[in-house]
């Protein structure tokens, strides 16, 4: 098993440099100079613009842009925005609201679904069967700004059992309505997943063999039908983490929380290529990380499968 | 409220506003960082507000043209002249500000005034502050302000690569402790108000010292200071100097300014009472906010025109008829009604009603819709042949709203069938314009720097500085005669004839004056938004 570890953490090594250059390369291939979208409509005089494009590299083609921001980054290095901010601390900051807001929305997609999936699996076809797949289809089908606008004006600005925005409250106040309005989706998939995987299993062979051995209901499905339904779930969860940590544009938007999500979209539209990079550096890695994780946990979930 | 930027100032920099409940918003306190137990909001009761806008890009004064910076800066700092709310300058650091030939001035600093750290204001303060903003290889965002002073130009050669001659401007001489001389290059009777701006401010020499640290916690002269350093993306606070002997005395124990990217989602907090001022509400919300704030909807006069410009270039627009022609076909009050709820104001000018100068109707029958009378204007100017393109940027959706009613007016009255619409990303748009690749009108606005006509007629129409490609002697000749005239009025006069020139010729049609709307909440009162880079006033406003 610590082979397959390490081999899959060498294989890290191709796919960072892979993505970091492809995403250097989009960026650079956005229309529009940075310099001047600083400025606005106001006028820049030649020589500050010359000075600003110099000083950032601008002017250089775009591996030797790269060149010089991997040479950077292998000191430790991520660079600066082109207001001269440290993307280092630009990121800092941002990646604890993301990290709180999606723990959050994680947790509340993880206990609600999978509480949700296992009711509607062990009363298949019955009301609530139907009260859960109504309720999450809706969930699916309304975009997630009408979520969280409606989620907002109701639960924060009328009833006030929430803050309407921002981290003034701290986690997991300020936090529980965005991921609850960021978790709807998953939470979906998650019930979705478990109910259909439950359902099927529950009628597998060796359900049947574990009744007739006179078990109890509980040890049958907690023990049996729900362990060896999970692996379509967790495989769904890992995954989702992921995008969560990847940052929520709209849901950050809405709630006015500083996150990595927002940051991206804003450096997008200013072409600040190395905080993109840098936002999406750290990002490939969580994803890398965390599938190593589920690729793990298939071990314990399911005895037969083995790492080689 | 300076100009829109670009993308950022038209996209995200540009619009402002918000507040908050009573329990709120300065709360913040005691905030660490997202640890603070209640929610959000400043004690009941401790005597400061909040107000939101969206993030500033620096707090070093030289370093930044965003609104959202001067609503902070404008707080920490007095420059030498401040404005009064309808536009006049006053001496506010400084005790005089004179000059007999307009070209060289004496400034008296105010003695006896400190620093937040202690230090004393004196004149160095304000050539230390100037010399740094306009040294070009700080490529500092409001280093072309400084243009006007002797030595200028030895601090930013030319050719990007030779060194600068000089790191200090030669025109600005410290005399004495509390005695500056200021040479200009050409004579400028606009100087005082130019001293307003924002990127006039002083620097204590802590400040010189470390650049970096004084962006976090700028260290100013006015009548707030930062209370702990600036927190990225989420709030400056700012509470009263207790050392403060000007003129602005704070009638608040101080003021939070709390960081937005969603302007719904801060016209949302102002009405859960999370924050006290706003000043953008976005115009999607304006009826409802109307109904809702009753008197604490805060409406305000702007400075910001919108303007469509030729490229008098091409040879195409060259004749002044069909310039004409085309802003008396354009129903300036029909698009006003249909895109912005008629709050706005249409042109009758070139300069907005809020700037000393701005005469009613001075545009008179050129800039009121005729269609009779365009069509008579386009035929007598032989036509236009060939597809005729439009040019905005993406910045706002409403751009190219009216776009669409001004391609319906020209096609229906006076028959230009093949119009294009050309919507150009935003961080594009003004280095398109710089460079002239444009092929039709292309719209374009400005907003004061500080409130005078000069400022308008010299950025967007002196043969020198306009994009349109026009020129005209008379013009210059005119705004330069102006310049040096020392009466103000006599002065004007001179202006508006510069003005009388730009309108007959028409390379630039006026649209209309942009209105702003803001909001307050119940906990505060006497919130003054001026249309001016001053903003919020916020040592005026009562906290309850």
């Amino acid at each position: 098993m610590w082979r397959y570890v390490l081999r899959r953490l060498l294989q890290a090594v191709p796919v960072f440099i892979g993505t970091t250059l492809l995403i250097y390369a989009m960026v650079f291939a956005l229309p529009g100079d940075p310099i001047q979208a600083l400025a606005g409509d106001k006028p820049i005089p030649e020589n500050v613009l010359q000075t600003l494009r110099e000083r950032y590299n601008l002017n250089d083609p775009l591996l030797v842009q790269y060149g010089k921001y991997m040479w950077g980054l292998l000191q430790g290095n991520l660079g600066e925005n082109y207001t001269g901010q440290k993307v280092s601390e630009m990121l800092s900051g941002r990646w604890t609201v993301t990290a709180q807001l999606a723990v959050t929305a994680w947790l509340f997609e993880l206990a609600l679904g999978l509480l949700l999936g296992v009711w509607a699996g062990l009363r298949r076809g019955r009301l609530a069967d139907t009260l859960v797949l109504g309720g999450t289809t809706l969930l699916i089908a309304v975009p997630v700004f009408v979520l969280g606008y409606t989620a907002q004006i109701l639960l924060g600005l009328h009833w006030k059992v929430f803050p309407t925005a921002g981290t003034d409250d701290g986690w997991p106040m300020s936090y529980l309505l965005p991921g609850m309005v960021l978790g709807s989706l998953g939470l979906s998939y998650v019930a979705r997943l478990t109910r259909t995987s439950l359902a099927e299993n529950l009628r597998a062979d060796y359900v049947r063999t574990a009744n007739a051995k006179g078990l109890s209901r509980a040890r049958v499905v907690g023990r049996h039908a729900l362990r060896n339904s999970l692996i379509p779930v967790v495989t769904y969860l890992g995954v989702d983490f992921g995008s969560l940590m990847g940052g929520a544009v709209v849901t950050e938007g809405i709630f006015n929380l500083p996150g990595i999500g927002q940051q991206v979209f804003q450096s997008i539209q200013l072409k600040e290529g190395p905080v993109v990079v840098g936002a999406v550096t750290v990002l490939v890695l969580i994803f890398l990380l965390v599938n190593l994780l589920v690729d793990l946990l298939y071990g314990f979930l399911d005895p037969r499968i083995r790492y080689e | 409220m300076t100009s829109l930027r670009g993308a950022s100032r038209d996209v995200h920099r540009r619009r402002r506003g918000r507040r908050a409940t009573a329990a709120l918003g300065a709360a913040a306190l005691a905030a660490t960082l997202g640890l603070s137990a209640c929610g959000g909001g400043a004690e009941a009761g401790d005597g400061t507000f909040t107000a939101g806008h969206p993030e500033p890009d620096h707090l070093v004064p030289g370093n930044t043209t965003s609104s959202y910076a001067f609503d902070v800066l404008g707080n920490l700092f007095d420059n030498l002249v401040g404005l009064t709310p309808d536009g006049k300058g006053y001496n506010l650091a400084a005790e005089s500000v004179t000059s007999d030939d307009q070209k060289v001035w004496t400034i008296k600093v105010r003695p006896g005034r400190r620093f937040h750290n202690g230090e004393p204001v004196t004149a160095a303060s304000f050539a230390d502050g100037w010399n740094n903003a306009a040294y070009g290889p700080h490529a500092y965002n409001a280093n072309d302000y400084f243009s006007h002073i002797k030595g200028y130009a030895e601090m930013n050669p030319e050719d990007e690569n030779a060194k600068p001659e000089a790191d200090t401007l030669s025109g600005v001489r410290v005399v004495d402790q509390n005695t500056l001389k200021v040479t200009l290059n050409d004579p400028f009777n606009q100087f005082p108000l130019l001293l307003t701006y924002p990127a006039f401010a002083p620097m204590p020499k802590a400040g010189l010292k470390d650049l970096r640290a004084f962006e976090e916690h700028p260290i100013g002269n006015g009548p707030y200071m930062m209370s702990g350093k600036w927190e990225r993306n989420k709030q400056i606070k700012l509470v009263a100097y207790p050392g403060y002997t000007g003129p602005r005395k704070p009638k608040n124990k101080g003021v939070t300014w709390k960081s937005y990217s969603s302007a719904d989602t801060a016209y949302t907090d102002l009405r859960a009472g999370r924050i006290d001022v706003y000043q953008t509400i976005p115009a999607g919300k304006v009826p409802e906010a109307k109904r809702l704030l009753g008197d604490k909807f805060l409406p305000r006069k702007m400075g910001t025109i919108d303007y469509l410009g030729f490229p008098v270039f091409d040879k195409r627009f060259a004749n002044p008829d069909l310039r004409r022609a085309i802003s008396m076909a354009i129903d300036r009050q029909g698009i006003n009604k249909a895109v912005y709820n008629g709050d706005y104001i249409p042109a009758d000018s070139l300069l907005p009603a809020i700037i000393a100068g701005h005469r009613p109707n001075a545009c008179g029958e050129l800039c009121t819709f005729n269609p009779a009378k365009a069509k008579e204007l386009y035929a007598r100017s032989g036509g236009f042949k060939g597809t005729l393109e439009l040019y905005f940027s993406n910045a706002q959706p409403t751009y190219y709203q009216w776009m669409q009613i001004v391609a319906n007016s020209l096609r229906q009255n006076l028959g230009i069938q093949d119009i294009q619409f050309r919507q150009v990303p935003a961080s594009d748009y003004f280095g398109m314009l710089n460079k002239r690749t444009e092929k039709g009108p292309y719209r374009q606005n400005w907003e004061a720097d500080y409130p005078s006509a000069q400022n308008y007629l010299e950025n967007m129409w002196l043969s020198s500085a306009n994009r349109m490609g026009w020129t005209s002697k008379e013009f210059d000749g005119l705004v330069g005669k102006a310049n040096r005239t020392a009466d103000p009025q006599e002065a004007l006069r001179f202006y508006n004839q510069a003005e009388d020139v730009a309108i007959r010729e028409m390379p630039m049609i006026p649209l209309w004056t942009w209105a702003g709307q803001g909001g307050r909440s119940d906990r505060v009162g006497n919130v003054t938004i001026t249309p001016y880079a001053t903003g919020l006033l916020a040592y005026e406003v009562t906290v309850k």
